[in-house]
């Protein structure tokens, strides 16, 4: 009786079992019976250009005759694609930021790509620099971006010449009770390396020397060389003990917010706050981020948006066709650059785009001396030390210490 | 967790017929079983694509253990185990394994994969075009049949528009005649070939990624499913010297399977190395790496001072509120909880970064009520007061509700049986309630403590480690040792997955040593007063 209760219940439960898998694999296998025998072809992206991707994608599976899956990654874009990569569980195509590319190729998780040279002509030089490593293209760009001034028109109407000239003006409209910021650059508690970046070139300091090749070198750290302090110096001036143009109570979160409050006149940052500008109703005007007086100008951060093919994708040469040669049309540049307004590295889709948004001939002249983003991955060991001593010397303690033990971490950090 | 899930799948197991009984617990139990087999079917497919014959066996040995369990009616204890064990196996011993096997390698980035994938990145980047050279239009065809023929790559010249067709033999030209090309160069139709479509191409993808049709200058690849062009790979593996040797200058780097690099001999090194087993290199740095261990006790020091105070503030304010609410004269009792609970429920996520923002020392809600102007995150001892009034504030609620429950389970008769004797309310709490609440609370005071240790969003949220001396930006006044050492594993040079597995296998060494003390005194206690 015992034994036969147990059969009963064996066979009753895996004839459950089989029945819900019989009702569950028709929906998987019916696609797949639909679908050209090709195979498929899988892209990564964030959220807003997944979702402005996929219409391309599809039109692009349609031509070749193959599915095509666009999948937004909404978080860790690098690492989750640098780990699955590993697994075999990665994409084909990858789309994201050029300074990726040192790690992403000490990872093995990207190949180069050969772009002809009647393509290398049609998208900007300095993105196609900027996503040039180690003597070699690994990905196409499709979009820049970088700092600019962007200034409120109605409190200031004309833009700086130099970064004295606003903290003149912006004292001027804080004495006249118009705003209570001079500038509303990010600094944080931390610091934030990316936004000091131009005020330090401007200065005269320097991150990485550059190699014979012209690619940054690891073994020429400036940080703690005599320009650099000088460098900061002048940015200690500005600071809250000086002219409290740069405070650590500016933050991320809070410098466009106070910006489109009307609270201070001017705020460098990227394209990305021009959206909450409008929403705002602000009367705004974009200008190149103003250097010091006597010194270098200004040079913002160029980054650059791009496709990249996988190593370890399993459909590497549909890959390539899609990325060498799908891509670089005007179409998808332009509509990317709907899914997010960001200047258009295609000579082509600039030009159609740039007669209905202003905006982005304004960001490309203040990103005109921009320097590419470094892409080695010597560069990861640079923000946090960076941002720190930024902080530290914003606050008021010695640039020489600072800039000392801040290129002290970042050199026991660089492998040989 | 596991426990709870242990406590969820025990009991829809425990329904157990023994024969007679309803036809309650058969079925469900034919449907449990059930759906553990629909999981098994699940998982079998990817592990049988994938060969992962080991896993595989793991997945029918569980699942036929599993069958043979709770099919027959014998076996009753084990049936009540088997569940929370698998799950302890699955979400904690697994775990603890792994991160202790990676704490012995170099695994981080640059030393992900093996030396094989390392050798196949580094040839595979050092191709480049060779100067100078033709870009062709490429079509890819065989002479069998499109799904399985050999591959040739049919190339035609821009310029001179004629057609060769390209092998692992080399290139040779066909006749203008029999061949077709279309305005992009393109080749429509050829005699003898049959030219692949998208899809049939795409299928047989890894092929013509591979295919290579050498040239007296290097090699014709494909570059996607229309374009070809003539590469040299710069650099090459020599398996007679096991090193890496530049095609152009000569120049050898050799394998050093303890670093898992190749290395050349002025040191310079290989971007692209592999996963080796390090030994203990991970731990020795630990102790003798001056940038780790420096400011290691003092953080030890903070790191303890914030987990008691933490559970210590949080455990005290808690239990105010408990012991003021237990008062049956309070009115409103509801009320008060359900609003003493309201931090509890919110996400800590988003309060901890609300937390922050309220800190701010120009725009924080903090200095403008109160009419500051404190400089919180940028002093030592402001900021660490400040990360503890908000750890303050984010727990009590958790103690409150502990509390409340652990008085109510206490008899009232025990504090009216020491009123009657004579005791002050005082008296009452210090000798009857506060003993017999801390039996029960001693246990989640001490869990509560390990959490705090390694409370990880409580400072990466608000302060960050903030504020960081100018001569030392690794590590700050409010760092506790895990956020301290993810900025040594993660802040750096990439990921370096080997060191943060060895730091947390140091840490919890640390917290278990703490624990562990703190339960063997809880024992005693309780057999002092039960």
């Amino acid at each position: 009786m015992r034994i036969r209760t147990a059969g009963v219940v064996t066979v009753l439960a895996l004839a459950l079992a089989a029945s819900g898998c019989s009702g569950g694999g028709d929906d998987p296998e019916t696609p797949t019976s639909a679908a050209p025998a090709g195979g498929k072809l899988v892209i990564w992206g964030d959220d807003k250009r997944a979702a402005a991707l996929k219409p391309f994608a599809e039109k692009f599976g349609q031509e070749n005759g193959v599915t095509v899956e666009v999948q937004a990654i909404s978080k860790d874009q690098q690492t989750t694609f640098v780990t699955a990569s590993q697994q075999g569980s990665g994409p084909d195509v990858m789309v994201g930021a050029h300074d990726w590319i040192g790690n992403l190729v000490q990872n093995g998780a990207i190949d180069p790509v050969q772009l002809t040279a009647e393509q290398l002509q049609s998208l900007a030089p300095n993105a196609v620099k900027a996503v040039t490593f180690n003597g070699q293209v690994y990905g196409v760009p499709y979009a820049t971006e970088n700092l600019a001034l962007i200034r409120n028109t109605k409190l200031a109407p004309t833009a700086p010449a130099t970064i004295e000239d606003l903290v003149a003006q912006a004292k001027k409209l804080k004495a006249d009770k118009k705003a209570s910021e001079i500038l509303c650059l990010q600094v944080g508690q931390n610091g934030d390396a990316y936004h000091a970046y131009p005020l330090f070139s401007s200065a005269g300091g320097y991150l990485f020397g550059t190699t014979a090749g012209g690619d940054y070198d690891k073994n020429d750290l400036g940080i703690a060389k005599p320009e650099s302090i000088a460098a900061f110096k002048k940015i200690q001036a500005l600071g809250e003990k000086g002219a409290g143009a740069l405070k650590r109570s500016i933050t991320v979160e809070n410098s466009i917010a106070t910006f489109t409050a009307g609270k201070c006149a001017y705020l460098v940052s990227g394209p990305w706050a021009i959206t909450d500008a409008k929403k705002a109703k602000i009367a705004y005007d974009i200008s190149p981020v103003p250097g010091f007086a006597g010194g270098k100008p200004a040079q913002p951060f160029l980054g650059v948006q791009s496709f990249y093919v996988a190593a370890k994708g399993k459909n590497k040469a549909l890959a390539q066709e899609f990325v060498t040669n799908y891509v670089t049309t005007p179409e998808l540049a332009v509509a990317l650059y709907q899914a997010e307004p960001r200047p258009p590295v295609l000579t082509a889709a600039y030009d159609q785009v740039k007669g209905t948004d202003p905006d982005l001939a304004k960001f490309v002249d203040a990103g005109k001396n921009a320097v590419p983003l470094p892409a080695i991955p010597e560069m990861a060991t640079v923000w946090d030390p960076f941002g720190k001593a930024e902080s530290a010397v914003i606050a008021g303690a010695d640039p020489k210490t600072a800039l000392t033990a801040a290129a002290k971490t970042i050199s026991g950090q660089i492998k040989p | 967790m596991t426990a709870l899930l242990e406590r969820e799948t025990v009991p829809a197991e425990a329904p157990e017929p023994s024969g007679r009984g309803g036809l309650a617990g058969p079925l469900v139990k034919i449907a449990l079983l059930g759906l553990v087999a629909g999981l098994a079917v699940w998982a079998a497919f990817p592990l049988i694509a994938e060969r992962a014959w080991p896993g595989l066996a793991v997945l029918l040995v569980a699942t036929a253990g599993l069958f043979y369990l709770y099919a027959g009616p014998r076996h009753i204890p084990a049936k009540y185990l088997i569940p929370g064990t698998l799950f302890l196996i699955v979400f904690q011993l697994f775990p603890v394994a792994y991160t202790a096997a990676t704490a012995f390698t170099n695994f981080s980035d640059g030393h992900r994969g093996d030396k094989q994938e390392a050798v196949v990145a580094i040839q595979t980047a050092s191709v480049t075009r060779v100067p100078g050279s033709t870009e062709y239009a490429l079509t890819v065809a065989t002479t069998g049949d499109p799904a399985t023929g050999a591959l040739t790559f049919l190339v035609t010249d821009p310029a001179s528009k004629v057609v060769s067709a390209g092998t692992p033999d080399g290139l040779t030209a066909l006749p203008a005649g029999d061949v077709t090309v279309n305005a992009a160069g393109r080749v429509t139709a050829a005699a003898g070939y049959t030219l692949l479509n998208g899809g049939q191409a795409s299928a047989r993808s890894r092929e013509i990624t591979d295919l290579a049709v050498p040239t007296p200058g290097g090699a014709i690849r494909s570059q996607g499913l229309s374009r070809a062009y003539e590469g040299k790979a710069g650099r090459a593996y020599d398996a007679g010297c096991d090193c890496i040797r530049d095609t152009t200058s000569g120049k050898t780097w050799t394998a050093d399977g303890e670093v898992g690099a190749f290395v050349a001999a002025d040191g310079e090194r290989l971007a692209q190395g592999w996963r080796v087993g390090v030994g203990l290199a991970n731990f020795t740095r630990l102790v003798s790496d001056s940038a780790v261990s420096g400011p290691f006790a003092r953080t030890l020091v903070w790191n303890l001072i914030f987990a008691l105070a933490s559970t210590g503030g949080t455990f005290v304010l808690g239990l105010g509120c408990a012991l003021a609410l237990h008062s049956p004269r309070v009115r409103g009792r509801a009320l008060y909880r359900t609003l003493l609970v309201l931090p509890y429920a919110m996400p800590s996520f988003a309060m901890l970064l609300v937390w922050r923002d309220m800190f701010n020392t120009d725009f924080g809600l903090i200095n403008n009520l109160f009419g500051l102007d404190v400089d919180w995150f940028g002093g030592a001892a402001s900021a660490r007061i400040a990360v503890i009034l908000v750890q303050l504030w984010l727990g009590y609620p958790y103690m409150f509700l502990v509390a409340t429950g652990a008085l109510q389970a206490i008899p009232p008769e025990l504090s009216e049986a020491s009123r009657i004797d004579g005791a002050s309310p005082w008296q009452s709490l210090r000798r009857v309630t506060l003993p017999l609440l801390l039996v029960a609370l001693t246990p989640l005071l001490i869990s509560s403590f390990a959490f705090n240790f390694n409370n990880f969003n409580a400072i990466y949220l608000t302060t960050d480690g903030a504020p960081f001396p100018a001569d030392n930006p690794a590590n700050g006044a409010t760092d506790l040792l895990i956020t301290y050492t993810y900025r040594l594993a993660f802040g750096g040079s990439g990921a370096q997955y080997g060191f943060a597995a060895a730091v947390s296998i140091f840490i919890f060494v640390i917290v278990a040593v703490i624990s562990t003390v703190s339960f063997r005194r809880t024992r005693r206690q309780e057999e002092v007063y039960s």
